[in-house]
């Protein structure tokens, strides 16, 4: 027991989320694909047929700005595509429009069970077509082909095979109440991949490889594959053996890991920026205009509650830390004043009137205070 | 009776006046064809003028094979992909087709437009209806020898480093690239996709405005294509250049011979008497614009072309020519981990510097004034197996192209070599989106020099 601490795990995800937009990525087919006829929902451009080209989703850009301000990331006010360069049957291009060094959200974090783990990057891109391997052959659909994806990408911070699911779910349920994702996993809205090695406990810094295990699609196989992986690398460090850089799958049926490709085969995806697509660039004013929508997005279903009187449900499995109700009414007396308009409508009989000021009162206070408090306050100040 | 060399200005009229009918103008068209094409070879694919569809303006037209035509094989000259049929139409094609252009066939170029010469087809060799044994120059070989032996009015065309220009000025045509972004790329069959300009040949400098006038304009297909409203083209071309600036950039004349040279003074000259006033500009950063070129070329080509796998359209990638994979193999290179730093980042850094001169120099002068091509039209099978010669060809027409601004290719008259009235052209280069600056320019030069009724003898 004893020498099996010697090692600890140090875990990182990158999480993949298939965006809920109407349409795809970089075209207009429906983005609605699911038990749809193999490639019935294709065009030029998402089958990369010569000549066609690529046009940004501006609902699928907001969608992935939207699910970073929810895992607290800044939005970058400049961004850009770039080409990820590798050959797959199910890739019609031949290249990935994806990001690189300028991903649309960067720097944000989660906390589950007090322990904050680090986002270092949300990006957006295209998902890839469907290989499905028959004994006769490989048959291609393209009907997931550009649909929008959305990154998640963790620093190492992960510490068990637990804390990472429970992150996992913790991401899935954010993304779901952000609206950005239907988190359906039976579609295969979410899929994982996660980086693992050890070091000595006593070590602070990362360890000199990392197993990536891909293609992970549930919860429960995430869980099962990092514990394996952990225990098949400790027994490997326990009993003198190098561990080297390498790709592995998951087994679920056999429970375990297998080697896919190791480091000297790595890829060199030869990014360059997309010349297709130019860069994007947002401005303060629809920064902030995100942010706001994600405060009356928070808000609406409290208030429902409220006023329906079945407030008791945490709707938005969110804990407000700001339920003081001397500081949220200076507050919302400041937002009556910043807002005649609402104020007059809700006055004229209005009544979303009030979410919107709710709404302002949760930006201001950076999501943190209580709506409901919120709700009180700003109805008895504007009875008076 | 139609004269054989008809300009699209011309039956315009004709048409409106009711002097005579689309189809006397096709037939006229596929006469000129049926005469010389067999010694020119600018079809790759040639429709059947019994299926064609004709409405009483109809004016005939050829698309370069790299332009995706409904239903009409789309091949870019290339064996790769030999059998492929777009599902669907250019948006330039679309256009064109609804203001009238009738597709008549598909035109022959360098595969996947590499190339200065046209010899990199794969299809045919085509060849230069001013001297049968000389290119036309490439790689849109197939649109300039089609337009100047009187096949077509008019025919689309690329131009990624000088594609355009270039045949337009070794086949006496007017060529236009214009500013990046101007007219919509979707459905052309990429090359480099920062420096692709979809434009047109025509026999005259009109003509050629006139087709701009239905090509340009914003399209939602493409990401690239500027919202900026469209020009009229038209309703200043007449009216001169007195007080205009001209600027002739003293780099570009380093290293022209001097038959060419001797030429290129004489249209400045003939700029000067129409009014216009001449100065000495510099763009110091020109001798970079080769080298960043053949950088960033084949970087983008390495991935637009990687889409021809072999497994949706098309055979596989074995079937690229030379000049592909030479591309493919460069481009690979140069944005490979621990190259990307030292060739492609160093190559759009000389790209800023190059887009820094034409920006500078056009708050000086109006329009900048060169000779095309530093060589006439070699002869054919000469230059082709020397790649860095070929790729110097376009030493002209690169800086342009890398920096996105407007140039237009006007027929500079003749020069006596070996015999034979070989033509060369004079290149008109913008500010960005300033095409009907060019147009004016050109038009007042043309109806001076009238060179575009010295047709071919085939």
């Amino acid at each position: 027991m004893k020498q099996h601490q010697q090692y600890e795990p140090v875990i990182g995800l990158e999480i993949h989320i298939q965006l809920n937009t109407k349409s795809k990525m970089f075209c207009s087919c429906s983005n609605n694909i699911w038990k749809e006829e193999p490639n019935s929902i294709t065009c030029p451009t998402c089958l990369g047929l010569p000549g066609a080209l690529p046009v940004p989703n501006k609902e699928a850009i907001k969608k992935c700005q939207l699910l970073g301000l929810v895992l607290n990331c800044s939005i970058n006010k400049v961004s850009k595509f770039d080409r990820k360069n590798y050959f797959y049957p199910d890739l019609p291009k031949g290249y990935q429009i994806s990001q690189y060094d300028k991903p649309l959200c960067s720097n944000g974090y989660v906390v589950v069970d007090d322990s904050k783990i680090r986002i270092r990057r949300v990006h957006l891109e295209e998902d890839t077509g469907k290989s499905i391997h028959t004994k006769d052959g490989t048959l291609l659909d393209y009907n997931k082909s550009g649909v929008p994806l959305a990154e998640v990408v963790t620093d190492p911070d992960i510490e068990t095979a637990e804390e990472a699911a429970t992150f996992a779910r913790k991401v899935r349920e954010l993304a779901i109440s952000a609206g950005v994702s239907n988190g359906d996993m039976e579609k295969g809205n979410m899929r994982f991949e996660a980086n693992v090695s050890m070091r000595k406990v006593s070590e602070k810094s990362l360890p000199n490889y990392r197993v990536e295990i891909k293609n992970i699609n549930s919860f429960k196989f995430l869980k099962n594959a990092i514990e394996f992986e952990i225990e098949r690398q400790r027994e490997g460090l326990l009993a003198g053996r190098k561990l080297v850089q390498e790709t592995r799958g998951w087994n679920e049926a056999e429970r375990k890991t297998f080697s896919q490709r190791s480091k000297e085969f790595e890829n060199d995806y030869r990014y360059f920026p997309e010349p297709d697509i130019p860069p994007m660039e947002f401005g303060n004013d629809y920064i902030e205009d995100l942010k706001k929508s994600l405060a009356l997005a928070n808000v609406d279903p409290v208030i429902e509650k409220v006023q329906k009187g079945t407030s008791s449900a945490e709707p938005v499995r969110k804990q407000y830390t700001l339920d003081d109700k001397g500081e949220l009414s200076k507050v919302a007396l400041k937002v009556i004043c910043e807002n005649p308009k609402a104020v007059n409508d809700y006055k004229t009989g209005k009544k979303e009137a009030l979410k919107f000021l709710v709404g302002c009162i949760m930006y201001k206070t950076s999501g943190e205070a209580d709506p409901k408090v919120s709700l009180g306050i700003i109805k008895t100040l504007l009875a008076k | 009776m139609l004269n054989s060399f008809l300009t699209i200005k011309d039956i315009l009229a004709g048409y409106k006046r009711r002097e005579f009918s689309s189809k006397e103008v096709f037939d006229l068209c596929y006469k000129n064809i049926s005469k010389s094409e067999g010694r020119i070879g600018a079809f790759v694919t040639l429709l059947d003028r019994e299926g064609l569809k004709l409405s009483r303006n109809s004016i005939p037209v050829g698309h370069k094979d790299i332009f995706s035509t409904k239903n009409i094989e789309t091949t870019a000259s290339s064996n790769i992909l030999k059998g492929y049929k777009p599902p669907y139409d250019a948006s330039t094609v679309k256009r064109l087709s609804d203001k009238n252009f009738v597709c008549i066939g598909k035109l022959n170029c360098d595969a996947f437009a590499h190339g200065a010469t046209g010899e990199n087809s794969d299809m045919k060799v085509t060849k230069n209806p001013y001297d049968l044994t000389r290119t036309p120059g490439g790689s849109s070989c197939g649109p300039a020898a089609a337009v100047a032996s009187g096949f077509v009015l008019m025919a689309t065309a690329t131009d990624t480093g000088g594609s355009i220009r270039l045949p337009s000025s070794f086949t006496n045509t007017v060529g236009i690239k214009p500013t990046y972004g101007r007219v919509s790329r979707y459905g052309v069959i990429a090359m480099t996709s920062s420096t692709d300009s979809i434009g047109h040949i025509t026999r005259t400098v009109w003509d050629n405005a006139y087709v701009l006038g239905i090509t340009a304009g914003f399209d939602p297909k493409d990401a690239t294509s500027s919202h900026r409203e469209v020009d009229d083209y038209l309703d200043t071309i007449e009216q001169g250049i007195l007080g205009l600036k001209v600027g002739v950039p003293r780099e570009y004349l380093e290293n022209i011979p001097a038959n060419i040279k001797d030429r290129f003074y004489e249209s400045i000259k003939l700029l000067e008497g129409l009014g216009a006033k001449v100065v000495d500009v510099s763009l110091p950063s020109t001798k970079y614009a080769i080298n960043a070129y053949y950088i960033i070329t084949p970087s983008e080509i390495s991935s637009n072309l990687a889409r021809f796998d072999g497994i949706r359209f098309g055979g596989t990638r074995n079937k690229f020519g030379g000049e592909a994979k030479r591309r493919i193999m460069m481009g690979t290179f140069s944005l490979s981990a621990g190259y990307y730093d030292e060739y492609y980042l160093k190559a759009q850094k000389a790209r800023t510097l190059i887009i820094e001169d034409f920006k500078n120099a056009f708050e000086k002068v109006d329009v900048l004034v060169t000779p095309v091509s530093p060589i006439l039209p070699p002869k054919l099978n000469s230059i082709i197996k020397d790649t860095l010669k070929t790729y110097m060809m376009d030493v002209l027409t690169v800086p342009v192209s890398i920096a996105g601004v407007p140039s237009l290719s006007v027929p500079g008259g003749f020069i006596d070599d070996e015999g034979k009235k070989l033509p060369f052209g004079i290149q008109l280069i913008g500010n960005y989106f300033n095409e009907k600056l060019l147009y004016r320019i050109g038009y007042a030069l043309e109806q001076e020099t009238r060179y575009y009724e010295t047709t071919p003898a085939i």
